[in-house]
């Protein structure tokens, strides 16, 4: 029996319907109804995405072993060619189905949380539409038809984020910030926008169904053309990946997320680290058949930009102070874990540990990341500072916010019970089973993932006993029930079994538990815990002694590698003083200096022979007589 | 009357009203002048679809054909297809709005909107004529008035910008009359009357040496008109110079002429000629694509800044016009459309600013959000637009143009497309640096704090364009599928060529 998915269009419709009622007629809508009615709306999309996850993985979803895939809806929206066309339509499959319960998960909980965080904030309506408008572009990603729907709410979601960043605009950081981020993932997007080009030019089709299907003759014919040292599938595909590495903060197209904490905590805690920058590692896992199957090089590379970057980024957030900061890049780090899981999958049966998981880290970590940024905004709020300076001692204030806080960040570390322990343990088992380096550099990341989350925990809440001058408060009731609702979910979805659900040929499989990973795996973690608790526990200047021997690592690591500065030395002295100011000064000088030049020359050349037209009858009579004699003597001589 | 002539007798007839009311009621006049005419485009659209779906397939729709000057086969001839439709329902909007964006003028009132109704007058001419003569002539009419709008009514070197203006686009005529002529003149190979009717023309193959000397002529004379690298240096000095509703009609819909013209004409008719320089115009088309932006990068001025990007969005519908291919056409024609809205609704706002702040310069403002939230986001929303975002006709017909041009078997057009889908990068860089620069962070001038916001025909100039532009990129689907179906019996003789 077909099951009936054609509800969920009400997910993305309710969501589109709140933005434009929230966004047009806000400003007269008192402030508290706009936030009631895309809050309303978010809480009914996560209604349907919970309804058609337990119809579709606990019922219907399965047929004969294998899950379906359905598509209820695929309208026609702009026609190319007869097989080119954009469609709209929504598509449910395992992931699909995830990401709208992760999306509308994250979102609802942000959307109760921002009623006490955004509190008397001006323009807390505009905070509300924006949401709304990025829960639905988010919506419209994850369950796309075909790649060119994807790209389409792929930008939506980039300019939402835009305009989250930049919420507070009149602050330059925030307007400065919003801009890198808008414009680095749009380089990225060209990427992708041209990998879809090359894609199309092959097979003809944006469809994920046709791409996907095994029997497609154009993709087997695609990976037999080369160029340059690669099948013209792999750099498709590649460039399709530099898109997701765009938007999900890979290196080097990183730069914009660190920045982007410029936004108001919630908004980082939905985009920032649960959602959007997670749709870069769900591009590749909705593309996964292509890469594993037919782009094992492109996949490679996807694996190793992952581990790069999971390490690149846990060794910065060893040494940052501002704790949003922090969490960025271990956000950073932590999205490598899932785009290196990706790379060392297989396709079929447990050789799809490393896909499934990846989607389950994707989704551990979307609850337990929210958490941490979510309780950070807390204690910011409480503080009204982000700097770790500014803090210490804050557990008997913010007794919700700790326990919270710590359920987190022993999530993070990998300790069980918590969820993060069961999808890191099954990333490092998969990258185990393909090749020790990663698996060693990830193991060492984990470490390095415990030592700065609890840098975080216990310069925030123990450390320094300060006095503060206005005693800090514990967030009101919305904001703490957002709290421990993700602090629920963070202890109780590890138990999921994922692999009966996700896996990268839509056929379960089963997963056991590998205690040969997760024994050195919590060593670690609980090493990193320790190291930070003799560090930061008791004030002490172990640390700064520690930051001044080794001096070099130290600014290194302070300054993000500076790659910052590399990207401001391209864009300012390369881009803009190097090209574009010399195509201002050409265009001026010489396009324009040519034109004008001509006409300085016509202007000239009109002014020496005007004499010519002097109305002196002797003068014209002279000319031409001059004229015939001339002509004469020509004549007579060329007859001659 | 019948139909099309209709369009040009309403601008005219509002012209003389305008003569004989007084000055104030000037602009009324021409209000009312301008929703009869969009109404009438409307209903044109409207009659065109029943025509369709009665099963009319004829070419071109509500032809009239009058005999002007019989020795030469100069006739008055009249028709439209999706192609023209699109055009004059855009032009009639941005007069429309442009109408409602000059709402301010104090200096000789009638005269200004006289000689913008002449200007106008000419535009539903050039798109509505069959015959090449009679198109040539609405679009010196076209032409002519832009000499004295910026000469009068401008800002800054205006008399220069006038100047310059008029010259380029008149050496641009002598080599579009040039191009013309040799077109008439080999339009019976094979002995029997000469015609300036260009789907006639059409129908019968130049001889391919004609095309190689008249194609040139032709393309870079409409080329000059639609910022065709090197001769666009007219544009930003003359949109700098000329006053907003000139601004709007001038890049919105006058620029089309020659983007319209370079593919209906030009290319349509010479095929092989354009075969032959393709390569040298793809190349000059995407310098002016990828130039144009980064050009648009370096400047102060918004209405600088807003003309490069012209440039380089107008090189896209140049580059589509030399693809062969009719979705690369049609993205052609939907970018016109496209950039005539997002450009024309640019040139407002900055007029709207400008008339507030009296400074274009933006690194003299900043904070201006705040002040003016309705222009504000109007101008976000436009910028938004032009930067290719999804939901807005720009993402529409740049991605039909490259989805177009990108199936082409040719390496070298596709290295060409990618080039110039570089440029939609660009364009963030400098629409953002603009917009964030002027409207966000702190408001820099203090006497700024007590500027008005948008007044309500401010409202109706913006609303209506945000509405259409928004229209266009989330249901493209009837007006793609109207200009690609009137591509289509042009397209397929072009083929069998």
């Amino acid at each position: 029996m077909q099951a009936d998915f054609s509800y969920i269009i009400w997910i993305p419709g309710v969501l589109l319907a709140s933005f434009l009622v929230v966004g047009l007629f806000g400003s007269k809508l008192k402030p508290m109804l706009s936030g009631a009615i895309a809050t309303l709306a978010i809480l009914l999309g996560m209604v349907l995405s919970y309804s058609a996850a337990f119809q579709y993985f606990l019922g219907k979803g399965l047929v004969d072993g294998t899950y379906q895939t359905f598509i209820p809806q695929n309208w026609e929206w702009l026609r190319f060619y007869d097989t080119l066309v954009i469609k709209l339509g929504v598509m449910i499959d395992p992931i699909s189905i995830m990401m709208l319960v992760v999306v509308t998960t994250i979102s609802s909980m942000v959307h109760i949380y921002s009623f006490g965080y955004m509190k008397g904030e001006q323009g807390f309506e505009r905070f509300y539409a924006y949401l709304s408008l990025f829960s639905f572009s988010m919506i419209g990603l994850v369950i796309a038809t075909n790649i060119f729907q994807m790209y389409i709410f792929w930008e939506l979601v980039g300019v939402s984020s835009f305009l989250l960043i930049g919420f507070y605009y009149t602050k330059p950081s925030a307007v400065a910030a919003s801009k890198k981020a808008f414009i680095v993932t749009r380089f990225a997007d060209f990427g992708f926008l041209v990998g879809i080009f090359v894609l199309s030019y092959y097979t003809k089709t944006f469809d994920f169904q046709e791409l996907m299907n095994p029997d497609n003759a154009a993709i087997t014919n695609m990976t037999g053309i080369s160029f340059m040292g690669m099948s013209v599938l792999s750099w498709a595909l590649l460039l399709i990946f530099m898109g997701g590495a765009g938007k999900s903060a890979m290196f080097p197209l990183h730069i914009w997320l660190p920045d982007a904490m410029e936004g108001p905590t919630p908004v980082s805690a939905l985009i920032h680290a649960a959602t959007m920058v997670v749709a870069g590692v769900y591009l590749v896992a909705r593309l996964f058949g292509l890469y594993v199957l037919h782009a094992p090089d492109a996949l490679a590379i996807v694996a190793g930009v992952g581990a790069f970057t999971s390490l690149f980024a846990a060794l910065i957030a060893v040494t940052q102070t501002d704790i949003k900061r922090v969490l960025a890049f271990s956000t950073m780090s932590q999205i490598g874990y899932m785009m290196l899981a990706l790379g060392v999958s297989g396709y079929v049966g447990t050789e799809g540990l490393g896909f499934t998981a990846s989607m389950f880290h994707l989704f551990t970590h979307a609850m337990f990341k929210a958490l941490l940024f979510l309780g950070a905004g807390a204690v910011i709020h409480a503080v009204h500072s982000n700097e770790m300076g500014d803090m210490g001692g804050l557990r008997k204030y913010l007794p919700i916010t700790h326990i919270t806080f710590l359920i987190a960040a022993l999530a993070i570390s990998g300790i069980p019970p918590f969820a993060g322990f069961f999808s890191k343990d099954e990333i490092l088992a998969a990258a185990y089973e393909s090749n020790q380096l990663y698996f060693w550099t990830e193991w060492f990341v984990a470490g390095l993932t415990a030592f700065y989350m609890f840098r975080l925990y216990f310069n925030i809440f123990w450390g320094n006993n300060r006095a503060y001058e206005h005693k800090p408060h514990e967030a009101p009731f919305s904001m703490s029930f957002a709290l421990i609702f993700l602090a629920i979910m963070t202890t109780i979805v590890g138990f999921i079994p994922f692999s009966q659900y996700v896996s990268p040929n839509l056929i379960p499989f089963e997963t056991h538990f590998h205690w040969n990973i997760a024994i050195p795996s919590v060593a670690i973690g609980v090493v990193g815990i320790v190291v930070a608790a003799l560090l930061y526990l008791k004030p002490k200047a172990t640390a700064d002694k520690m930051a001044k021997a080794m001096p070099g690592l130290y600014k290194l690591s302070l300054h993000k590698f500076y790659i910052d500065e590399m990207y401001v030395w391209v864009t300012h002295t390369i881009i803009f003083n190097s090209i574009a100011r010399p195509i201002a000064w050409f265009d001026k000088k010489v396009v324009d200096g040519s034109m004008d030049g001509i006409a300085w020359v016509t202007n000239k050349v009109s002014d020496k022979t005007k004499g010519l037209q002097s109305g002196q009858l002797q003068q014209y009579a002279f000319v031409m007589i001059a004229g015939v004699v001339g002509l004469a003597l020509f004549i007579l001589y060329y007859l001659n | 009357m019948d139909k099309l002539s209709l369009l040009i007798w309403v601008p005219v007839i509002t012209m003389i009203v305008m003569a004989f009311v007084n000055d104030s009621k000037v602009k009324w006049v021409g209000a009312i002048g301008a929703t009869v005419q969009l109404i009438q485009s409307v209903l044109l659209l409207f009659s065109f679809f029943a025509a369709r779906n009665a099963g009319d397939t004829s070419e071109m729709l509500f032809t009239t054909d009058i005999v002007w000057y019989k020795y030469l086969n100069i006739h008055y001839a009249t028709g439209v297809d999706g192609v023209s439709i699109a055009l004059i329902l855009l032009t009639s909007i941005i007069v429309f709005t442009g109408v409602f964006a000059s709402w301010e003028i104090k200096d000789r009132t009638k005269e200004f909107f006289i000689t913008l109704y002449m200007l106008a007058t000419g535009v539903f001419g050039f798109f509505i004529s069959l015959d090449l003569f009679t198109m040539f002539l609405f679009y010196e009419l076209a032409v002519i008035p832009m000499y004295l709008l910026i000469g009068i009514w401008g800002t800054g070197p205006k008399e220069y910008s006038a100047m310059k203006l008029t010259l380029m686009l008149m050496g641009a005529s002598a080599f579009l009359l040039v191009g013309i002529l040799g077109i008439y003149f080999n339009s019976a190979p094979d002995g029997g009357q000469l015609t300036f009717n260009f789907i006639e023309i059409s129908k019968i193959d130049i001889p391919a040496s004609a095309q190689y000397f008249f194609f040139p002529l032709t393309f870079i004379g409409f080329g000059v008109l639609g910022a065709l690298y090197p001769f666009h240096t007219w544009s930003p000095d003359g949109h700098a110079s000329a006053p907003t509703a000139v601004s709007m009609l001038h890049a919105g819909v006058l620029m089309k002429l020659g983007g319209y013209g370079a593919l209906r004409i030009a290319v349509m008719l010479m095929p092989e000629g354009a075969q032959y320089y393709q390569w040298i115009f793809i190349i000059l088309a995407v310098i002016g694509a990828v130039y144009g932006a980064f050009g648009a990068i370096w400047q102060k001025d918004l209405k600088y800044i807003n003309a490069y990007s012209s440039v380089s969005h107008l090189a896209f519908i140049l580059f589509a016009a030399l693809m062969f291919n009719q979705v690369a056409f049609e993205g052609a024609v939907l970018q016109m459309i496209s950039h005539g809205l997002i450009t024309a609704l640019f040139f407002a706002l900055i007029g709207m600013i400008y008339s507030r702040t009296k400074t274009r310069n933006i690194n003299e403002m900043g904070g201006l959000m705040k002040v003016m939230p309705v222009l504000g986001v109007a101008y976000f929303i436009a910028g938004f637009a032009s930067l290719g975002l999804p939901g807005f006709s720009a993402f529409v017909a740049e991605m039909t143009i490259f989805v177009g041009a990108f199936q082409n078997d040719e390496l070298f057009i596709r290295v060409a497309t990618i080039l110039v889908i570089s440029s939609i990068v660009i364009t963030a860089v400098y629409v953002l640096r603009a917009a964030g620069t002027m409207l966000m962070g702190a408001i820099k001038n203090k006497e700024f704090e007590l500027l008005p916001d948008a007044h309500w025909y401010d409202k109706v100039a913006v609303f209506v364009l945000i509405a259409v532009i928004a229209g266009m990129g989330m249901f493209p689907n009837w007006l793609a599928s109207m200009i690609y179906d009137g591509l289509s019996p042009m397209f397929e003789r072009f083929v069998v060529n």
